[in-house]
């Protein structure tokens, strides 16, 4: 072993024509950002309207904004992959760098697309939903925002300096340990996660205290809006999930940086211990992304098909149970690990059982829209995607639940397509249904339905095409993580029909990128407030909505608050509403959740590299934002004057949304 | 658009229904020893449980989908504030219960049914194996010879393979002749298998290892029990001896072109590796005794 074996061989990656112009591409994209907003004045702008925002709708859009661009980045990095798939023998990557390939494809798209994307939503809808100004602890929802930004810019980074981690997105000891894995790349994934990961505990912690806290005067817990419960649910299992997520790579990284033995094969180390920790967080996660899709699928389905949601009860039932038994299933990511028949039986009982609720919400979805009146928007084609998607998935599901059954399909295709099927068709259409659900109300301005139409059927086809012959290749021995198989397997063909799959959702996410750029030179705008004729809050206030929110927080008298708003609006249509506006208590922006954010990169980037005094300036710079934020908490808060909230909403309100209110100041 | 999809799933679903059937290269659908047709069974039996259930939905959502939609005209049923029904609550709520509580029921009998060697009357014989970074290592406490990256078993005799590595966390699969188990450092895990008729089959590491995690592919080779005394004795006359030296060569990271075959192996070889990387450290009750010769 090497002097310092978490030594990088280079500080820069070098020899790989690929990473050249990757290289090239992100030093001209830097340039190009820099002068773009030096040319148009625009750094002050972005200081003061965006890095030190502390408004839910903002940091919503932030998080939005990341994770597109961490989608495409995760994205490249599965069509490499496919590539180097489609024919046998082929050396379109070598064997080093198809795993680290996949090792950040992995973790990319778990950790920097799934998480900040529900992120993005729970801010942008939640405090909108339950009719409060601001989550709980706004400052709180800046660090988490900053967190993760800067964990995924040192996991990325990762890229062009020192290596990538190449052990896989699990990053299973003793593999991942000094002695199989030398150089800086897993150390990256340590850190970046390490710290993204506060962030994710953080936005959990704050979620559930303004759930709890900040709801509209009579908004009981049952009359909550379902993505507001989902939202809940997920921060439940947030809040137990990821402290183990925590420990477990804190152990790993003092067993690397500091000569420990928790997971070593010397001196007493136990590397199953590490799995275990790792799936106790693993398998909640898979939870916690799809949770809020449920949710997101929940809204869409009854306001697209026009009528109530079915059985309101059994899906918050079915929500909270979903969670608790997430807590209950982590085994059977190992039931070959030799636990023992008891133990294997439980835990694929156990799994078996998360089915039961997750079936009941189908039923409830179909149920909903049966006697409905379902307008095929973009929307909710998305989500008729996902119901026929997730169906099958859980399927697969419950056939990888029978442990026996399972030793054959462990670590095989069938299980690739699997979770593919589980969290594309779950998570990632449930957060496109959210993406062109909220869109209005984040930015005023609607998604194009025709680019959206062709962008839904390339996904969708595109799926089936790469994913169904994964699940054949099972059957056939094929193995994850192989990058390179031989002609005689016969598992050539299969994989070319795949990665054809594969880049036909790639066309798909350009048709989205088309919709996004579309927005910015040609939007069609939604001066309405509410365009799909919604049933919560959220949509009773102009888009996009103005920084407090709402003038007056609103009276709720029962579930869909704003439907229900409406039917009395037009029954009393000549009664005029009047509004009585008072100033509005505000959180002020600092710029400190940016700055501590940054040491904390400082600090994960010295770890990784083990430059030690790095490490120590980058906590001291911790430290002094912490006491930079104690001796200025005083003065956090302003207060927006009436006669301001009731200018705003005329100017907002001009539009047509909530015609006949008028305002005045107590 | 959706009819045309509709019809794209169902060729390709019969596609791969039809090509497993009569494809042999669908290594799984063939199984050749009854641990890996018990499994078999057992899929077949999850799929036609869970088909009862999918099949119906989805036929559903298409229906429902088709008939609510929005158009001028439509005639259907139009009951906007129509939110519950108890008693389809409970039926759907009913209805996985019951099928995973079958489903459930038979998981947990074959999963003990696993442990046990396939077949009692037959004598069975044990093998060692030892994943290493990136070959695999065969030994035969019985005949006293080893093999490197393949494994020679007599046909219609339950084996009892023993898992280790003295390498990162592996997984050691035979599809045709019944799932895998892990093969970890400092533990020894057993795992029966048994092939019905003589063939050659494929099996390969399934637990990612490194860069030369690809290559960890090794043929298991059955034949009648008096040809593989027959090959043991051979190779106990014309194979060089396995020395610590050629051990601790194999042991170090690197792919091997050809096939290896030893006479003998230093005595407690297996003993050794799984009590150096962490072995000690175990339950030495869990791992028992027989396993460890």
């Amino acid at each position: 072993m090497a002097e310092n074996a978490n030594a990088p061989a280079h500080f820069f990656i070098t020899g790989d024509p690929l990473i050249y112009g990757a290289d090239v591409a992100i030093v001209l994209c830097v340039l190009g950002i820099v002068f773009a907003l030096t040319k148009l004045k625009k750094w002050k702008w972005l200081w003061t309207e965006w890095l030190t925002s502390v408004d839910h709708k903002k940091i919503g859009i932030m998080y939005f904004i990341a994770s597109i661009l961490m989608l495409f980045r995760g994205g490249v990095d599965a069509l490499l992959m496919r590539i180097q798939l489609s024919v046998p023998n082929n050396h379109f990557l070598e064997s080093e760098h198809y795993n680290q390939i996949f090792t950040t494809h992995g973790t990319i798209m778990i950790l920097f697309v799934a998480m900040p994307l529900i992120f993005a939503f729970f801010n942008v809808a939640v405090p909108l939903q339950i009719g409060a100004r601001d989550v709980a602890y706004p400052f709180l929802n800046a660090v988490s925002f900053w967190m993760f930004f800067f964990g995924a810019l040192l996991f990325n980074l990762s890229f062009v300096i020192g290596g990538s981690p190449d052990a896989g997105w699990t990053s299973y000891p003793p593999l991942s340990g000094l002695e199989f894995d030398q150089g800086p790349g897993e150390n990256f994934y340590l850190m970046g996660l390490s710290i993204s990961g506060i962030g994710s505990l953080a936005t959990g912690i704050n979620f559930i205290v303004t759930i709890f806290k900040m709801r509209a005067p009579g908004m009981r817990l049952m009359d909550m809006p379902l993505f507001t419960w989902s939202v809940l649910a997920s921060c439940l299992t947030i809040l137990i999930a990821f402290p183990v997520l925590t420990v477990a790579l804190a152990l790993l990284a003092v067993d690397r940086l500091m000569g420990g033995h928790f997971f070593t094969m010397l001196h007493g180390g136990n590397p199953m211990m590490f799995i275990n920790l790792f799936w106790m967080w693993g398998h909640p996660e898979v939870y916690i992304a799809v949770l809020p899709a449920f949710g997101i699928f929940s809204e869409v389905v009854s306001v697209f098909s026009r009528k109530k949601i079915f059985g309101y009860k059994s899906m918050v039932f079915s929500m909270i149970l979903i969670s608790i038994a997430s807590y209950f299933t982590w085994a059977h990511h190992f039931f070959t690990m030799g636990a023992g028949a008891d133990v294997n039986a439980f835990f694929a009982i156990s799994t078996m059982a998360i089915g039961i609720p997750t079936g009941v919400k189908i039923f409830n979805w179909l149920f909903t829209m049966f006697r409905g009146r379902i307008e095929l928007t973009q929307t909710m084609l998305w989500t008729v995607g996902f119901i026929l998607c997730f169906v099958v998935a859980g399927a697969t599901g419950v056939m990888l639940a029978v442990a026996p059954a399972d030793y054959q399909y462990h670590n095989s295709y069938f299980l690739v397509a699997h979770f593919h099927q589980a969290l594309i068709g779950g998570a990632v259409f449930g957060l496109f249904a959210g993406m062109y659900y909220w869109f209005p109300k984040m930015f005023g301005v609607i998604l194009s339905e025709r680019l959206g139409k062709w962008a839904f059927w390339l996904w969708n086809i595109g799926f089936y095409v790469c994913f169904m012959p994964q699940y054949a290749l099972g059957f056939m021995g094929m193995t994850r993580r192989v990058y390179t198989y031989s002609p005689e397997m016969g598992w050539g063909n299969l994989n070319m029909v795949s990665t054809v799959g594969g880049f036909l959702m790639g066309i798909g996410f350009l048709f989205q990128g088309a919709q996004l750029v579309m927005a910015i030179i040609k939007p069609q705008r939604d001066l309405t407030g509410d365009p799909w004729n919604g049933h919560t809050l959220e949509w009773s206030i102009p888009s996009p909505a103005p920084l407090y929110n709402f003038a007056v927080l609103p009276e709720v008298k029962g579930r869909d608050a704003w439907l229900t708003e409406k039917k009395e609006m037009k029954k009393g249509s000549s009664k005029k509403k009047t509004l009585l506006v008072e100033d509005i208590h505000m959180p002020k922006n600092t710029g400190i959740p940016f700055v501590m954010a940054f040491f904390f990169f400082v600090a994960g980037f010295g770890l990784t590299m083990t430059y030690w005094w790095m490490g120590v300036v980058g906590l001291l710079g911790i430290v002094a934002c912490l006491i930079a934020r104690s001796n200025t908490s005083y003065e956090a808060e302003y207060w927006i004057p009436a006669q301001e909230v009731i200018d705003t909403e005329k100017q907002l309100r001009k539009g047509g949304s909530g015609d006949g209110v008028q305002t005045r100041i107590v | 658009m959706k009819r045309n999809l509709i019809k794209l799933l169902t060729v390709l679903g019969a596609t791969a229904l039809l090509a497993s059937g009569c494809d042999s290269r669908y290594i799984m659908l063939h199984p050749v020893g009854p641990v890996a047709k018990t499994e078999l069974d057992l899929i077949y039996f999850s799929i036609l449980l869970i088909a009862v259930i999918v099949i119906p939905v989805l036929a559903l959502l298409i229906f429902i989908v088709y008939r609510y939609r929005n158009k001028p005209g439509n005639k259907a049923k139009y009951m906007p504030e129509w939110e519950d029904n108890k008693v389809l609550e409970y039926v759907w709520w009913g209805i996985p219960i019951l099928i995973i509580g079958i489903l459930g029921y038979q998981t947990a009998k074959t999963t003990f049914v696993l442990t046990e060697p396939p077949v009692k009357d037959v004598k069975p014989i044990t093998i060692q194996v030892t994943s290493l970074n990136w070959k695999w290592l065969f030994q035969y406490p019985d005949q006293k010879v080893a093999t490197v990256n393949y494994v020679e078993i007599p046909a219609g005799v339950p084996v009892q393979f023993v898992l280790t590595a003295d390498a990162p966390i592996n997984s050691f699969w035979v599809p045709q002749l019944g799932g895998q188990e892990y093969a970890m450092p400092g533990m020894a895990m057993r795992l029966w298998l048994q092939a019905d008729k003589p063939g050659t089959y494929y099996g390969s590491g399934a637990n990612f290892t490194g860069e030369g995690f690809q290559h960890m592919k090794f043929e298991v080779v059955a034949k009648p029990q008096a040809e593989f005394d027959e090959w043991a004795k051979g190779i106990k006359q014309k194979a060089p001896a396995l020395t610590m030296q050629g051990y601790e060569d194999l042991q170090k990271p690197g792919v091997l072109d050809n096939v290896q075959e030893f006479s003998s192996y230093p005595e407690g070889l297996f003993h050794d590796i799984v009590m150096k990387d962490g072995g000690q450290y175990m339950d030495m009750s869990k791992m028992e005794h027989d396993l460890l010769k």
